[in-house]
This record gives structure tokens, sequence and C-alpha cells, in this order.
């Protein structure tokens, strides 16, 4: 099954049967909805397991292993005593606003998500400046982690929320940065012509060295952004119990949980999709058997192959690496990360000019 | 220029020394894993010999231990975890001699601390590895070590 151009006709073809074009357009945009919350919601409890597992690994642990074979079911049992857990209401707290804030850290999530290409032809929202859909939406979601900790009333919340948003107002620049030397390489911001173009090789190998270095420069501030790895200052549980969702329980804190284990997965699809050609297989020109047999593999095995490939990445660097000081990481930022990504820009319009 | 040489060699300075992070960590990674998983490796795993779990006495084919109930262990308990109990007998030349009757011991009060096994004279008290002591009453945990009708183990057969 390497394109889902018939399913997705068919179900067209189908709604088109029963309904006018208004009603059939609506209930498509309806069932992708559904089919992304579904999406999002088994892809968050393979994450969250598989980041058990391998931190377990790292630690010479075996992790989950009771519930279910290898513990499979661990994540789900999790999941039903998250639902079950009380809300607690807090006194002296901004109620509308504490509400609210899970909420726009979940649409956040999922309208990127929305953006991502899961295989061939599965492509929910594709347009012509979508890198920078991409970009702008991804960091709405420093807005509910502020609104978070100022609604709490709590000194942790507040000071993890601030750290939060001076991180990801910083990261972000090199994010857009690093990404803009591969909109300068294909020429485009459109995502499926980004992919359509490393059908012959995927960007990583095309661009020489500056779409390695792009590359890197990516990972270190995707990590940062989505408030992970080393760069985990806005929930530092030695110094702030919890960061900006310490007064969250129940679903609410799920939220935050789900947001942030998808906001990694989101960043590794990101990176698989612009530099290693998302669901595009590894093509050699020239090599027509080798390129044959790579297409027998399913496009959404390639996609989920390299993005977990990515996730994978940020688990290792996660625990390999000690928490930086809120010093040291605007330091890292603004004097190391952020000139290399310049520079690369500028090595990278000359690669394409020349 | 000189500084802008040392920024560089910061930056690849900094890059070695993550790079070897990492690398210590992959091999951390496909190590093999410590980790004991208890009810599936019951009666698999060794433990380490000196490990104290339970005081038992040992008794040979013919129910006979080695104790001759001279009491150093009683005495020597910290804290009267050990009693011994014993009758006395007559044997053929008309001596009286002390016999063990029952040797008591409480797993509840023991502090582990050897004593016992290593003021035995004639070594017939000693630690195993067993570890499984969880019972629903207190009562259960005091234990006689001598079996029913054992006697002395004679000089000549040992």
């Amino acid at each position: 099954m390497y394109s889902f151009k018939d399913i997705t006709d068919g179900i067209d073809s189908i709604l088109h049967l029963f309904l006018n074009d208004t009603f059939a357009t609506l209930a498509e945009l309806i069932l992708a909805g559904l089919a992304l919350i579904g999406a999002y919601a088994v892809l968050a409890l393979t994450l969250i397991y598989a980041e058990r597992k391998i931190c377990a690994a790292f630690q010479c642990r075996i992790g989950p292993s009771r519930t279910g074979k290898w513990g499979v079911f661990q994540t789900v049992a999790d999941m039903i005593k998250i639902l079950f857990k009380e809300l607690i209401r807090l006194d002296h707290n901004d109620r509308f606003l504490f509400r609210v804030a899970p909420f726009i850290v979940i649409i956040a999530s999922m309208c990127t998500f929305a953006a991502l290409p899961f295989a061939k032809n599965l492509h929910a929202i594709d347009f012509n400046m979508g890198v920078f859909y991409l970009i702008a939406v991804s960091s709405l979601g420093v807005i509910g982690i502020l609104l978070a900790g100022w609604s709490s009333n709590s000194k942790y919340t507040m000071i993890g929320a601030m750290r939060s948003g001076a991180q990801l107002i910083s990261y972000e620049i090199s994010a857009g940065l690093s990404l803009l030397a591969v909109v300068i390489l294909s020429g485009t911001m459109k995502i499926s012509e980004i992919v359509e173009q490393q059908s012959e090789m995927w960007f990583i190998f095309r661009g020489h060295v500056p779409a390695i270095i792009a590359f890197f420069t990516y990972i270190i501030a995707g990590h940062a952004e989505t408030n992970r790895g080393p760069f985990d200052l806005p929930e530092a549980e030695s110094e702030l119990t919890a960061g900006y969702h310490t007064e969250y329980s129940g679903i609410q804190f799920g939220f935050y949980y789900l947001a942030e284990y998808l906001n990694m997965f989101i960043v590794a699809a990101i990176a698989a999709v612009m530099f290693f050609g998302g669901w595009m297989p590894l093509h050699v020109s020239g090599w027509d058997g080798f390129n044959y047999i790579m297409d027998c593999i399913p496009s959404f095995i390639w996609f989920f192959g390299k993005t977990f490939a990515c996730v994978f990445i940020a688990l290792w660097v996660r625990w390999s690496f000690p928490r930086l000081r809120i010093d040291q990481l605007l330091n890292f930022e603004w004097k190391i990360l952020m000139p290399i990504c310049l520079i690369n820009i500028i090595l990278m319009s000359l690669i394409v000019v020349f | 220029m000189n500084e802008f040489i040392k920024y560089t060699v910061n930056i690849a300075k900094g890059l070695h020394m993550l790079c070897s992070g990492m690398y210590i960590t992959m091999l951390n990674m496909i190590r093999p894993k410590i980790t004991e998983q208890y009810p599936e490796n019951r009666g698999k795993k060794t433990y380490f010999e000196n490990f104290r779990g339970e005081l038992v006495m040992p008794h040979n084919e013919n129910n006979e231990h080695k104790c001759t109930a001279c009491g150093i262990c009683m005495m020597n308990c910290p804290n009267g975890t050990i009693q011994i109990v014993t009758s006395v007998l007559t044997d053929e030349t008309g001596k009286n001699k002390k016999a063990l009757d029952r040797y008591v011991y409480d797993l509840g009060s023991c502090i582990f601390c050897a004593l016992c096994t290593s003021s035995c004279p004639q070594g017939a008290i000693q630690w195993t590895n067993a570890f499984e002591h969880a019972v629903y009453t207190k009562d259960k945990l005091k234990k006689q070590l001598n079996r029913e009708g054992s006697t002395l183990m004679t000089k000549n057969r040992q």
C-alpha cells in the first residue's frame, strides 16, 4: 500500500453518492478531524510507552513489563486512570484562564499535527506556505503555557511559564532559520512539494554541509521548543516541582502531558519531512532495482520510521545531558546557535546560487 | 580574530564532549539489563553466599544435628531471639547430660548479627539465603529449628 489515494478517493465518492457537495465536504472535514484526533491519542500512547521503555534501556532497566506482554497496555491503563482522576478546584486563581490554558496548548499541538504528511496522499492541511504555517502554529502553545503559569497563582508555575516563554521565543528563531535553509534549497514552502523534490535524494544528502548543520541546529532548537531534553527548565522538577502545570490535575494535566509528547513527535516529524524526505523512500538515481525495492515498503512506514528515529535521538539526548541553567540556555541560543544558523543560511544560498 | 578562534575552538570542544557523553549513554543502552524480575526468577537466582536470610540447623540423613545445647548462642544473642529448651538425660555411665529439646528461633526479633553462628563451638547452626519471610501472623515467625525426634550426632558417626 504505497499510496492512500484509492482509500481517500473511495470515501469521497461514497460521500458524494449520498450528499451534495457542501455536505460531502463538511463530512470529509469532520472525518479527517476525527481521524486526526484518533491518531493523536494513539500516537501519544505509543510515544509514552516508547519513552518509558527507551528511558529504562538507557538506565539499564526493563521498564513497564507487567501490564500485558512487555507492558504494552501500561499507557492505556495510565490513560484510564488519568481520565477518572479528580479535577481539583483552586481558590484565588483566575478560573476561566485556568480552564482555557490546557485547551490552547493542545489545540496548537493539534493544528501542527494536522499539517504533517503521514503518507503518500494522506495529508490533511497542505497549502503553499506550509512550513510557515507549521512554525506559526507550533509556537502558539506557549500562550497556553504562559496562561497556565499566570492563572494558577503560584510562584512555581509563574517561574516555569516565564522560563518557557523566554526559551521558546529564543529557540523559535533558530528553528525557523534552520528550516529556512531547507526552504532556500527546495525553493518552496509547500510541504507536499518539499517531499516530492526529495524523490531523487533526501535533502540531508543533497544539501551538502549546510543541510547537515541545519538538521542539527533544528534538532537542538526543536528540543528546546518542546521543553524536553536538557532544556526542560520550565518543568525542572527539582527546582519548580512541575513548572507551569504544578497546579493541574486529572485530564487537565493529561492535556499538557499529551501535548508535550506530541510536540516531541511533531518536531521529529518536521525534521523527518524537511531533511529525510517524509514518506519518500530512499531513492538513488540510476539504481532502478534498489529504488523498486524501496518503493515496496509502504510510505507510512517510511514516515513513521524516520520520525521515530528522530524521536529516539531526542530521548538519547535527554538521558545524556544534564539540565542547563537559564542563563546558559539563553547564551547558547543567542551566542552560538543563532550565529551558526545565520552563517548556514548564507552558505546554503551560496550553494544554491552556484 | 583571536576571540573568534577561541569561540570556534570552544564550540568544537563542546561538540566533542557532547558526542562522548552520548557515546557513553549508548553503551549503557545496549548493555544487558540488570533488573531482576522477581516472581519469574524465583529459584533461578543465586544470591551471595554470606547473605543472611534465615537461621537453620542442618540435619543429616539419620535426623541428627550437631547442637549440644550448650546455650552459648542463646547467651550471645543480643535480643533474646534464641530460646533453648533442654532436658536432662542420664546416659549408661550414670552421668547427667543436657540434651536439646527444642531450639526456638524468633525470626521477628532477629537482627541478623550472626553472633550465634560465629560463637557456636559445634557449627550446629548456619545461615541460608531464604528471604521470603512474609506471614500473616507474628506467631508463624517463631520457628523450631531442630526437627521432631532428632538426636545429637555421635562422634564416631561423623
